[in-house]
Parts: C-alpha cells; structure tokens; sequence
C-alpha cells in the first residue's frame, strides 16, 4: 500500500512540476517541449511498476515494466529473429510492392479521365474497408511465410496509396500545366518536372498512413498460420502461455519499429517537400 | 450522376478480372485431377469445371452471392434470422462490439481533446503521444486484452469493445484537437469583447466549429472500430462474429464462407460510413457549414 500511496504523490508531484514548466517563462523553449512529454511518459511507467508492485498485481494480469525490460534484454535474439521475419522480410517487402504498383497504377489512370473519375470512389470505398480481413485466404494462397504477410500488406496499403496518389496528380494548378504547355514541354516531362514533385505532399500522406497499416497486416496475419517465428506468432502463442512479459517485449518491439519507419518516412517528407506550407 | 457510368465500368472491370482470375486460378486443381485420373480434358471441360467447385481456390463471384443470399435473406424467408448459420447473426454480433467500442472511444476521446484545448501542461505533456501512438500497431495487443479480461472473468462483447475504443480513441483525440482550435484570432476575440466565458466560447464556439472535424475522424474511427472488433475476435476461437468465420473457414478450407464473411464485413463497414455521412450532411447543413 505504501508503494500505491507513493505513486499517487509521484503523479501530483510531477503533474504539478509540468503545470509549472507549461506556464512558466520558458514554455517555448525547446528543452522544455522535448522534457514535458518526456517527464509524463516516465512518470506513467514509473507509477505502473510502483501500483504493479504495490498491489501485487499477477504476472499474468499485468507485468511490471521492469520484468518486461529484463525479458526484453534476455530475449533479444529471439525478437530480432521476430523482427526480421514480419518487418524486414513480411512488412517492408509488401510496403514497397505495393505503395510502387499503386503509384504506377495511379500514373497511369491520370491519362485518362474516365477511368479516374470510375476508379477514385471504387478506391476510396476499398481504402475504408476491413482489408485484413483478406488475410486468411493470402495465406491460404501463399502459404504460411513471409510471402503471404507480403501479399496482405499489398493489398492493404494499396488502395490509401492509389487514392492519395491520383488526389496528388491533379494538385497541379492549370496556369502551371499552361507554363509547361508553352514550354512545349513533352506528357513526360510534364509529369516528371511538375506533377510528380507537386503530388509529393499526397504522396508522402499516403506512405505515412501505409507505414502503420504495413505493420498492422504483417503482424494479423500471422494470426492466420506463420512459420515459427514471427512477432504476430510470438505474440500468439505467448498469450496462449500466459508469458505476457514476452508479449509486452514484442509490443515494445513493434512500437519502436512502427515508429522509427513513420520517422524516417517523415524525415524524407520534411527534405522533398520542404517548399509546402503544411512543413513550415 | 455524372460519375456513374465510370464506376459502372471499374466495377465490371474488376468482376471480370475476378471471373479470369477464379478460371485460372481453379483450373490448376481440376487439370492435376484429371492427370491423375489420366483423362484428357478439353478446354470447354476445364472451364466448366472451374465454375461451381466446392471448395474453389479462389469462388467466383456468384458463388459467393449465392452464398451471401443462403446465409442472410434465405434465412429471413424461413424465419432463422438469428440462426448460428445466419450471416445476420455473426454481423450483428461483431456489430454490437463494434458500436459499443465505438461509442466509448469517441466519447473518451472527445473528453481527452477537451482536456487538451484548455490546459497548457496537458496539451504538450499527453499530445505527443496521442500523435506517436498512431504509428504503433496498437492491434498487436489485441489477443492480450481478451485473454487478460478474460482471466479476470470479463467476456463477450466488452473485451472486444475494448480494443475497438482503443482504436478509434486516438484518431478522435487528434481530429478533435485540431477542431476545437479551428476558430481564429478574430472569432476568438470577437467572443472576448462579448465578455463570454469560458464555458460561453466553448459551447458556441469552438464545440460548433469542430464539428466537420469531429466528423471525418468519426469516419476513420469507425473503420478502425470495425477492424478492432474483428480482430478481437480472431484470437481466441471466438465461435461468434465475422472474425469468427473467417477464421473457421481458414480452418476448414471454406473459402466461399471466407469471401461472404468478408464481403459481409465490407457491406457493414459501408452502411456505418455511410450513416456517419448522412449525420454529418443533415447537421453541417442544419448548422450552415456547408458551402
């Protein structure tokens, strides 16, 4: 109970602290918007290890951070074998099919107007659908490797891609295609030296929303039959175990992997397209 | 309207493909049997028999109509709505999930973007990481929340509704935040010079005006509700629900059970979208919004 009493003070104390620091004099200041969310984050992991202890919470109900950390370290070669097979080999390989096929599918319905006008909504509606849902019959099709985690990324990033893409053709204003018209500037050209780098800003939203949704298919798919290794598996048959410091390790896994690729897709988005109002 | 004939044509399109793909795509099985029977088909056989299989690779689309009407209208007709074998039945079950998820979700998060608008300390110490969270696969620690629940004596619909609230919180949070900050300067002050309160410009202020924002991230938040819900349903042998049948029939081999259980899954995704639309249209215009 003491260490519970104690997490509570640790909450007011450092909630109180933050209040201080967002309305103090150097709110603004960039030390103190890094340590702000940084300062509530550890406060939060710091209070479930103290309630996780306090109450004598079952391991099996919810394991401390600090467990989870230790399996973590003690686990690495298993979760880097994991990592390796659902986001190297099933997310990545099935993220860069897709989001290329979509963009060059795109490129090639922005000829013409009539199929533009019919594929855009048809895309949108598919783009809103539960598209994991096709996951079963993949792996049906493809067996139980990373091909098929390929093949369900595939399809899922696919339509997001599709719509953003042929949404980002059009972004070119007509005075634009006019300028490019009086340069007697080629259909090739015209794509490659203005509508492409004026889509990018669609472009870049629809890699962004892919990242997520690449990861989510690779790992629900392993739900449906996988080799044995793999983080949807791990995590499958963890639960079935009850080791739920292993399924906590392979989430951390997927939090940093998930978030380090919406970085660097981020990073290039802030390089290529630094000209767009939405980066200043 | 003007679109209409364009989608028509898509849409054929991509039924035929479907047709050339199940041809091809079945005739692999039906050319090894008769190999093995030492037959000798002609190309009229194997097309014949690839339409109507059992257990095709890949159904053909009216297969799987077929199907859809055995399961949902052919069972009203003889007043089995609510059957096990009902469609009807499974969708309704992953619907309630979905909407009780979705409901708690929203509700939460319409709570939490409040809480952001108006403190300071809240708005840079939790924003973060509702705008991190959304790049993590939260649907990872789906199979954990039902086992977990479960040990501790919750199951049903609200486990998975929990994981559908997950799910459709953080786009909420996000899209709300982004609205109730909609309103500029010039409104903002306008309502100072009134002497409004705070309670006052929240209310007729920045509540009306994040409307059309509160709507498009309802829309994503109930796709994601939707999937939340199926995949609940995946880990744990649930025998109810379209996640369900979906995993039976990858058990079994089933794939024209598969195929309805997905196009039943795409048919509710649409009707929920599109409720949220038709709100969203009478209340926009009810409010002026529209342009």
């Amino acid at each position: 109970m003491i260490l519970v009493g104690f997490a509570i003070v640790l909450w007011i104390a450092t909630w109180a602290l933050n209040v201080w620091l967002a309305n103090g004099a150097h709110a603004d200041t960039r030390l103190v918007r890094f340590a702000l969310p940084v300062i509530f984050g550890l406060t939060l992991i710091a209070m479930w290890e103290l309630i996780v202890r306090g109450m004598d919470v079952s391991m099996v109900i919810l394991p401390a951070p600090s467990v989870i950390a230790a399996r973590f370290v003690q686990e690495i070669p298993i979760l880097w074998a994991d990592f390796v097979q659902t986001f190297i080999k099933g997310a990545l390989s099935g993220y860069i099919i897709g989001c290329s096929a979509a963009m060059l599918m795109a490129v090639l319905v922005d000829r013409s107007d009539f199929l533009r006008r019919g594929l855009l909504p048809v895309g949108n509606f598919m783009a809103a659908l539960p598209i994991v849902g096709t996951a079963p019959i993949l792996v049906m099709w493809f067996g139980f490797d990373w091909q098929s985690k390929a093949a369900v990324v595939v399809v899922m990033v696919f339509f997001p891609m599709l719509v953003n893409t042929v949404a980002g053709l059009r972004e070119a204003t007509v005075m634009q295609r006019d300028l490019m018209h009086t340069y007697a500037a080629s259909p090739t050209q015209s794509l490659l030296k203005l509508r492409l780098p004026a889509a990018l800003p669609f472009i870049f939203n629809g890699l962004k929303v892919s990242t997520t949704l690449a990861l989510v298919g690779a790992i629900v798919a392993e739900f449906f039959g996988s080799p044995v290794v793999g983080m949807g598996f791990r995590i499958s048959i963890s639960v079935g175990q009850l080791a739920l410091d292993m399924v906590w390790a392979e989430i951390v896994v997927a939090a940093l992997a998930g978030s380090a690729f919406y970085g660097l897709i981020a990073f290039f988005e802030r390089r290529l397209t630094f000209w767009h109002p939405s980066q200043h | 309207m003007r679109n209409l004939l364009p989608i028509l044509t898509v849409i054929c399109a991509i039924l035929a493909l479907w047709y050339g793909a199940a041809v091809l795509m079945n005739s692999t099985w039906t050319k090894q049997q008769a190999e093995r029977a030492g037959i000798e088909l002609t190309t009229g056989q194997v097309l014949a028999a690839s339409f109507g299989q059992d257990r095709p690779k890949l159904p053909m689309p009216d297969q799987v109509a077929r199907e859809m009407w055995n399961t949902t209208g052919a069972k009203v007709l003889e007043g089995k709505a609510l059957s096990k074998r009902s469609l009807i039945f499974h969708s309704w079950i992953t619907l309630s999930a979905t909407l009780m998820g979705f409901a708690i979700g929203t509700f939460a998060g319409i709570l939490l973007a409040v809480g952001i608008v108006h403190s300071r300390a809240m708005d840079m110490s939790v924003m973060p990481w509702a705008i991190v969270s959304q790049t993590i696969p939260i649907i990872a620690i789906a199979p954990m929340i039902i086992v977990v629940l479960y040990s501790i004596g919750v199951q049903g619909t609200l486990p998975k509704a929990i994981i559908s609230a997950y799910l459709s919180f953080f786009p909420v949070v996000v899209g709300m935040v982004k609205g109730l900050r909609a309103p500029d300067h010039m409104q903002l002050d306008l309502l100072r010079t009134y002497s409004a309160s705070k309670g006052q410009t929240f209310w007729k202020l920045r509540l009306p005006a994040s409307l059309p924002y509160l709507f498009a991230s309802l829309k994503i938040a109930m796709g994601a509700s939707l999937i939340g819900a199926i995949v609940g349903e995946l880990p744990t042998g649930a025998v109810r629900g379209l996640g369900a049948r979906l995993l039976a029939g990858s058990y079994y081999g089933q794939t024209i059970q598969i195929w309805s259980a997905l196009l039943a899954a795409a048919v509710l995704a649409a009707l929920l979208v599109a409720t949220i639309s038709l709100v969203e249209r009478v209340t926009l215009k009810r409010m002026g919004l529209t342009r």
